[in-house]
């Protein structure tokens, strides 16, 4: 079995139900092929970069399947290219990465990549502080000691006075 | 008072160094560059949509190939320009 991805853009000038429809019926194709889907995702209507065919925005949809192999890519995408609803497609297959990259995603470990990122540096701070913690024998984090001085300081000062 | 120990350099000697770039898919163990992500993509393109070089962004030659793809499959879907003015 072979991991694929397709994504393609619906006219939204379609009305919801119709969108809903015709993402269904190649969702249909799909599975009279002999494909097993793995996901369908909604990206919902979304705004084009540029213009295609006088349209300025489009229903995103974006389905992944497993299939036996990639004979049937052909005929699959013939029927997008014989459909004026369609505005766009691509067919992509998935290597194992992002197989496991769309898992995650749908599990919810990958948010918006922004935040991960953040995240994902902090720990990889931590990691290091902890390894530089282990290796010159527990010098341990830098910043405790300051607010021990800064105590110090304030212990110093009632006694001078 | 400050010890002649404590006072090593007159100036900062961090003052002027490069910062080592480093390629952020190798350091953060990330392997699916997602052509649907527009704005994480966004990252590695300029004002006017062009793909920004390793030289600046720092990525190895194997994400900077990934990335690269995942640039063009999102420009033939619509998200992002093929040529654009003040994009970001």
């Amino acid at each position: 079995m072979r991991n694929y991805e397709v994504t393609f853009i619906v006219d939204p000038v379609l009305a919801s139900e119709e969108i809903k429809a015709t993402a269904q019926t190649y969702v249909d194709l799909l599975k009279s092929k002999g494909c097993e889907i793995v996901h369908i995702h909604e990206m919902g209507l979304r705004q084009l970069a540029f213009a295609i065919g006088k349209r300025h925005s489009g229903a995103y949809f974006c389905v992944e399947f497993q299939a036996v192999d990639g004979a049937m890519i052909n005929d699959f995408e013939l029927a997008f290219r014989r459909d004026e609803r369609i505005i766009r497609f691509l067919t992509v297959s998935l290597d194992k990465y992002g197989v496991k990259y769309n898992e995650d995603k749908r599990k919810g470990l990958i948010g918006t990549i922004k935040k991960k990122k953040v995240e994902e540096k902090r720990d990889e701070r931590q990691e290091r502080q902890d390894r530089r913690g282990n290796n010159n024998n527990n010098q341990g984090p830098r910043r405790p000691p300051a607010p021990a001085a800064e105590q110090d300081v304030a212990a110093e000062t009632p006694v001078a006075e | 008072m400050a010890n002649k120990d404590d006072i090593k350099f007159l100036s900062n000697p961090k003052i002027g160094q490069k910062r080592k770039k480093y390629c952020r898919f190798r350091k953060f163990g990330i392997k699916y560059i997602d052509y649907k992500d527009g704005d994480f993509l966004l990252q590695f393109i300029n004002e006017q949509g062009k793909i920004l070089p390793r030289r600046i962004t720092g990525n190895s030659l194997k994400y900077q190939r990934k990335v690269a793809t995942a640039v063009k499959r999102a420009r033939h879907l619509a998200l992002l320009p093929y040529v654009a003015d003040l994009l970001k």
